[in-house]
């Protein structure tokens, strides 16, 4: 007995050893003797799913494919772009991930076979997994909007993946004169975190408002509804009055064509040349999704409610902002609920099991002023072959609401951020 | 014998601690989102590992029937049953 307690020792030791060393999957492979996980994306959800994998079943063997060493959340990057926050408090490394005996392949993934199942990163190494799980995130969707490619998004920022385009924003507001003209344009539906383009609004506005007041904020929007719309208008009306407009699609807010080199946004009712133009585009799920054959001809990718795995191939889940969700929204919350209750089912499904009908929860605060949060929540069950909202659940923050509780609900969004950045990363 | 006994003791927690970590009753891996699972750290959010098993069934039917108010945790419950909450409950007041 005392010899297999030792041998258990041993096996640990030597996983953490695998694990340490980083970009070698394959001694971790020639360890293994579970089933292998890959997950590719070191997001919200990939790095969620993978630790709940080792949780579920530390039998399982997990590499975690994903080429930055550092992440860049997006969630509270509005507050860096508004000047109240540093793009440092946004970031963090995989070091504790990898210290949870999962591999850290630092490359990215460039094909998928589905017999025999393997992936091929970057470097031509080829990993077999048993179950595969993609959390690509998006990607833009290069001229869908007629002239915005990536030279044009180094004139007019995106910004929505968080990183060098967050700080390129900032600095343009910085740089811009007193009463200059800054345009957002967002996208129809759907689209990564649909409450984030009017939250950026917002904290512009308040940028705005403290340091440029003779300044003016334009939202162009292809859409004539939004994520917390209500409660968004409220406290524009109240906070931003003269500063922010914001011009839905039955108004002429549907752009149609920028042109990078003036600044400007091209409307079918006229054009509007910014100082500082935030072109928020169409997207789509990250491109592995597209290599694996996962997405389908929305761009997104179809899945399985109950366990997330693909409708298109089978032994490939997609969770996060990639995924077709039903009711979910694309957001950090949903990614991070997703990725627990796919894990659950793959650690079920690779013992032989059936997995369990879960039950899914996603909560988004957003902040229209440094000390005014407000939220969305929802409730989530597989009904008809999607996730759809468990009826009499959800909805957003009480409108005409007090002041304290507008504050408390900022104070909240940022105990949430070091949560679940705690659980993914820390 | 006695490193016999509690090897395998130690073998058998191991086993069950597995067995109960695979399938989290429904919902209940969504609420480390905002409720912090380690005790470090600080967050205005409380922690439910090892909480009461009552004491959470009561928050959540408070929160459910409005005689408690929450910032989210009102719109929450709506969304669990009974039953589910009794499951969800038990999990929690069973960690560490």
């Amino acid at each position: 007995m005392k010899a297999t307690r030792r041998h258990f020792l041993g096996l640990g030791v030597t996983a953490t050893a695998a694990a340490v060393l980083g970009p070698r999957p394959r001694s971790a492979r020639a360890q293994a003797t579970g089933p292998r996980v890959v997950v590719v994306g070191g997001g919200f959800a990939g790095a969620s799913c993978a630790r709940a994998l080792r949780h579920a079943d530390p039998r399982i063997v997990v590499t975690l494919v994903e080429p930055s060493a550092t992440f860049t959340a997006c969630p509270f990057s509005n507050a860096v772009i508004g000047g109240l926050r540093e793009l440092s408090a946004q970031q963090f490394t995989y070091e504790r991930v990898a210290a949870d005996n999962i591999t850290i392949a630092r490359t990215s993934a460039t094909a998928v076979d589905a017999q025999p199942k393997s992936i091929t990163l970057a470097d031509g190494v080829k990993l077999p997994y048993d179950r595969l799980v993609l959390a690509p995130g998006i990607d833009i969707r290069w001229g869908a909007l007629p002239g915005y490619d990536e030279a044009a998004a180094t004139q007019m920022p995106h910004a929505w993946r968080a990183g060098e385009q967050t700080l390129l924003l900032r600095r343009q507001l910085e740089a811009m004169d007193d009463g200059g003209l800054v345009v957002i344009s967002a996208p129809a539906n759907p689209f990564r975190c649909p409450p984030g383009p009017y939250e950026r609004a917002s904290l512009i506005a308040h940028f705005l408002k403290t340091k440029k007041p003779k300044s003016k904020l334009i939202v162009l929007d292809a859409k004539d509804a939004f994520s917390k719309q209500g409660l968004f208008q409220a406290a524009w009306a109240e906070l931003y009055p003269g500063l922010l407009e914001w011009v839905p699609l039955s108004k002429g807010g549907n752009v149609t064509s920028v042109d990078a080199a003036t600044r400007t946004l091209i409307t079918d009712f006229g054009r509007h040349q910014a100082k500082v133009a935030n072109v928020i585009p169409p997207q789509k799920a990250g491109r592995i999704a597209e290599v694996a054959g996962v997405a389908d001809r929305s761009g997104w990718c179809p899945i399985d409610p109950i366990t997330f795995e693909s409708k298109l191939q089978a032994g490939i889940h997609v969770i996060g902002d990639a995924a077709i969700a039903g009711a979910m929204p694309k957001s950090a919350f949903a990614a991070n609920s997703q990725a627990k209750v796919c894990a659950a089912a793959v650690a079920t499904l690779l013992a032989g099991g059936t997995p369990s009908i879960p039950k899914l929860i996603n909560t988004c605060y957003s902040l229209v002023a440094p000390d005014y949060g407000i939220s969305v929540a929802g409730v989530y069950q597989p009904t008809g072959g999607q996730l759809a909202d468990v009826p009499g659940a959800g909805g957003v923050s009480p409108s005409g609401a007090p002041r304290e509780t507008r504050k408390a609900e900022a104070v909240l969004a940022e105990a949430w951020f070091r949560t679940i950045t705690a659980e993914a990363f820390g | 014998m006695r490193s016999v006994v509690a090897a395998a003791i130690a073998y058998v927690t191991i086993a069950a601690a597995t067995v109960a970590s695979a399938e989290p009753p429904a919902g209940a891996a969504a609420c480390s989102g905002c409720h912090p699972s380690a005790a470090r750290g600080s967050s205005p959010v409380t922690r439910l590992a090892g909480r009461d098993r009552a004491e959470i069934v009561k928050a959540m039917q408070d929160f459910r029937s409005g005689a408690r108010t929450g910032t989210v945790m009102d719109r929450i419950a709506k969304g669990f049953t009974d039953a589910e909450i009794q499951a969800i409950a038990a999990w929690y007041a069973a960690q560490r």
